[in-house]
């Protein structure tokens, strides 16, 4: 280990050096995310030159190799580059799907013509991305996805519909699943393809949630085209690039809830809502609510911790991946019930700027998709009972 | 965490020996025959020999000093099997006690005594049916014990009682001798057909420990982290078991296994029998580390196996279906052991209560 304490030492001057005040400090809300994209306007000179200055670092990906634009570090020298960031509350500089989700997916199927192409802009905060997967009618069922790519000889012609596509009418670029093979069975005919936003033929319209957000829309694509040279992985093997993604974003749940309750412990909270007596919280049943709760959270982060442990071993996370999305998303709602019972009226008020625009009650609205986006419960605890447990189908 | 080698290496062993030595079919037949003793002879003497009496013993009283992460990789297997020997009593409660609080003298007597088999130890104490160590009842004056207790694991057997009082400084252990004048034991079988024993004492001649106070919270530190790992041992076993039965029944035509309804609770029981166990290495672990948050860690892990293998209980019966209601299943044996084992040393509710308490709300 000793001999990363220089790389260390580096890390830590240079964040120093270069960090602007103002991106350490706190986010109030969410909207202050840096998502990055050609329509992306920056709120702050601070966060314009954070980015800059970390994407010619390379460290807005610092595990992509240098030569797409990343920072070409070791998975202990970005521990390490993370635990610097989070020592001064640093902000991260930019991210979006790119990021998450097609990065990982170039990186492993991608051509290198591809990766040449898309990866250094989505580092330096130039393109943002989004992800085109479910339909209207392909929902946990996705593979039953009916939007098509036709063959016309030196393009696709796209036609169909997504639904949830995070973020479309902000984004520059989607990467898409689209039928390329009618007649194939129904994993095997999908490929998975880019294509910009801007592309004539694609419109967007926003869904909005029960939380008053929009962060979803409803996208539409009528005769597209789709140049040939766009598909990632081979054509018709769309699913296994799919399936690859799912599971790296299923991977990513868990561990600390995003949003209000980021860092926020719910007995000190609760306690400036519903009083103390003797030094224990007043209203016992809520006590014993967020005890259990807590309880359930430290064994899930050490099962967490387990089955990363033994994925670093070689044993791969695979299908483990399912229990994590399961239980890392349960508790996250569970956690925002227990918030909402001890913020009382105070939670529901909706706009007040007490309540930073109603942000108690909208976070707790959205967590309620995060047992269903990504893969429903359901649909984990089959995948569980499958792949894990070995019962048998009907 | 992850097992070092030496303590993989124990598990192995451990896991070996049980499943020989000491299986559920041994527990049925100690019921059955109404055992005198009521604990499996033959294994105590095995786990003597492979030195497990005196995993928290430190070497230089004869012990091997391997540590809670040791004695719960025991407890796990001893979970499992439903193995039946004063472990608990006497090789976790007793040495964790006598090393943290006795004198040298106390140290010098009773160490060795525990770690070669010469000696049972039985810890006293609850003075009424719920576990409120905060608030012991039972009293020592000039020298004297007076007071009730109850469920004494194995008290009917020991060679010295380590009993929670109220002395000069507050509220401590203290040794008795369970021959000496003053004190009557009567041994009450429990559900789990375990030993437990109440136990009176009339100004029974009781010794102060060197520090009484710290014996007692080592021991019950130690009791709830290796009674964490048991249950979910426990838990494991259990669930195995049932997925095991989803696996060969059937009904309608079809394995009851393809049916949606038990698949997801099986899935579900599996993902909460893997974070009671993961939860319970980490708080043994954090014991051994001396770490900072190892009695939230400690409260938590039992209060999550208890709730945990008592759910695993439950839905293995129900998936059994008419079956696990009969005596002459096992899957039956383990619901009680999971009650009256989340009982012991404080139950779910109050090990939350405490863990609140801590983490200061």
């Amino acid at each position: 280990m000793s001999d990363l304490e220089p790389f260390r030492a580096e890390t830590r001057a240079w964040l120093e050096a270069n960090c602007p005040e103002e991106m350490r400090q706190p986010m109030k809300s969410q909207s202050e995310h840096c998502w990055g994209g050609r329509k992306w306007e920056f709120q702050s000179e601070a966060q314009k030159v954070w980015l800059e200055r970390m994407a010619d670092k390379g460290w807005t990906a610092p595990q992509w190799p240098k030569e797409y634009g990343g920072g070409g570090l070791t998975p202990e020298e970005a521990a390490i580059l993370d635990e610097e960031m989070k020592r001064i509350n640093a902000r991260t500089p930019v991210s979006n799907f790119g990021f998450w989700m097609l990065g990982p997916a170039l990186l492993k199927f991608g051509s290198e013509e591809l990766k040449r192409q898309h990866l250094p802009p989505i580092c330096r905060g130039e393109i943002r991305w989004c992800q085109g997967y479910s339909e209207p009618n392909a929902g946990s069922d996705l593979a039953s996805l009916q939007t098509r790519a036709e063959d016309k000889g030196d393009h696709f012609l796209v036609n169909g519909q997504k639904i949830w596509t995070s973020y479309a009418d902000k984004a520059d670029w989607i990467f898409c699943l689209v039928r390329t093979d009618p007649n194939a069975t129904k994993h095997n005919g999908i490929s998975f393809v880019l294509f910009d936003m801007e592309s004539e033929g694609v419109t967007t319209r926003p869904i909005e949630l029960i939380s008053g957000e929009s962060p979803f829309c409803e996208t539409f694509f009528d005769d597209v085209k789709v140049d040939k040279d766009q598909v990632v992985g081979e054509l018709n093997r769309g699913w296994d690039v799919a399936k690859y993604l799912l599971t790296h974003e299923r991977n990513n749940i868990g561990g600390e809830p995003p949003g209000f309750l980021k860092g926020r412990a719910l007995g000190p909270l609760a306690a400036e809502y519903v009083g103390t007596e003797n030094g224990k919280l007043a209203d016992t049943a809520l006590r014993a609510d967020i005890a259990r709760l807590e309880i359930d959270q430290i064994a899930f982060t050490a099962l967490v911790g387990k089955i990363r442990a033994e994925a670093e071993a070689g044993q791969g996370v695979g299908a483990q991946s399912a229990v994590l999305k399961y239980y890392g998303t349960e508790l996250n709602k569970r956690r925002y019930e227990v918030m909402m019972d001890a913020l009382g009226a105070e939670g529901l008020e909706w706009d007040s700027e007490r309540t930073m625009g109603g942000l108690y009650a909208r976070e707790w609205l959205r967590s309620k998709g995060n047992s269903i986006e990504g893969g429903t419960s359901e649909v984990m605890l089959g995948i569980v009972s499958k792949r894990l447990l070995g019962l048998p189908d009907a | 965490m992850k097992l070092n080698d030496e303590q993989q290496m124990l598990q192995d062993s451990v896991a070996r020996l049980m499943a020989d030595k000491g299986p559920v079919s041994h527990l049925r037949q100690l019921r059955d025959e109404n055992n005198e003793k009521g604990y499996d002879e033959p294994l105590w003497q095995a786990m003597v020999e492979a030195g497990l009496t005196g995993i928290l013993v430190p070497e230089e009283h004869g012990g091997i000093g391997f540590g809670l992460v040791g004695a719960g990789l025991v407890a796990r297997e001893i979970g499992r099997n439903l193995s039946v020997t004063p472990f608990l009593s006497s090789a976790v409660l007793g040495a964790a006690a006598l090393s943290a609080g006795g004198s040298d003298a106390q140290k010098a007597e009773w160490l060795p005594a525990i770690a070669e088999g010469r000696a049972i130890t039985a810890l006293a104490v609850d003075d009424g049916a719920k576990h409120r160590p905060e608030a012991i009842q039972a009293r020592v004056e000039n020298g004297t014990l007076s007071g009730a207790k109850l469920l004494v694991l194995d008290g009917h057997v020991a060679d010295l009682l380590l009993v929670a009082a109220q002395g000069d400084n507050g509220a401590g252990l203290y040794l008795v001798d369970p021959n000496a004048g003053g004190v009557t034991i009567e041994r009450t079988r429990m559900a789990d057909d375990r030993n437990a024993a109440r136990v009176r004492f009339d100004n029974a001649p009781a010794e102060a420990m060197a520090d009484g106070a710290a014996a007692l919270d080592a021991a019950l530190r130690a009791g709830r982290a290796v009674l964490a790992a048991e249950l979910s041992g426990l838990a494991l076993e259990v669930f195995e078991r049932t997925l095991a039965y989803l696996k060969e029944r059937k009904q309608f035509g079809r394995l009851i296994g393809t049916f949606q309804a038990l698949q997801h609770r099986a899935a579900l029981l599996s993902g909460e029998v893997a974070m009671s166990e993961a939860l319970a290495m980490q708080a043994l672990d954090a014991c051994d580390r001396g770490a900072e948050d190892a009695d939230q860690l400690v409260l938590a892990a039992k209060s999550k196996a208890a709730k945990v293998a008592l759910l695993a209980g439950q839905e293995g019966v129900q998936m059994h279906g008419g079956i696990g209601m009969t005596d002459e299943f096992d899957i039956g044996f383990f619901l009680k052991r999971a009650r009256a084992g989340g009982e012991t040393l404080g139950d779910a509710n109050y090990c939350a209560d405490r863990f609140a308490a801590l983490r200061g709300y």
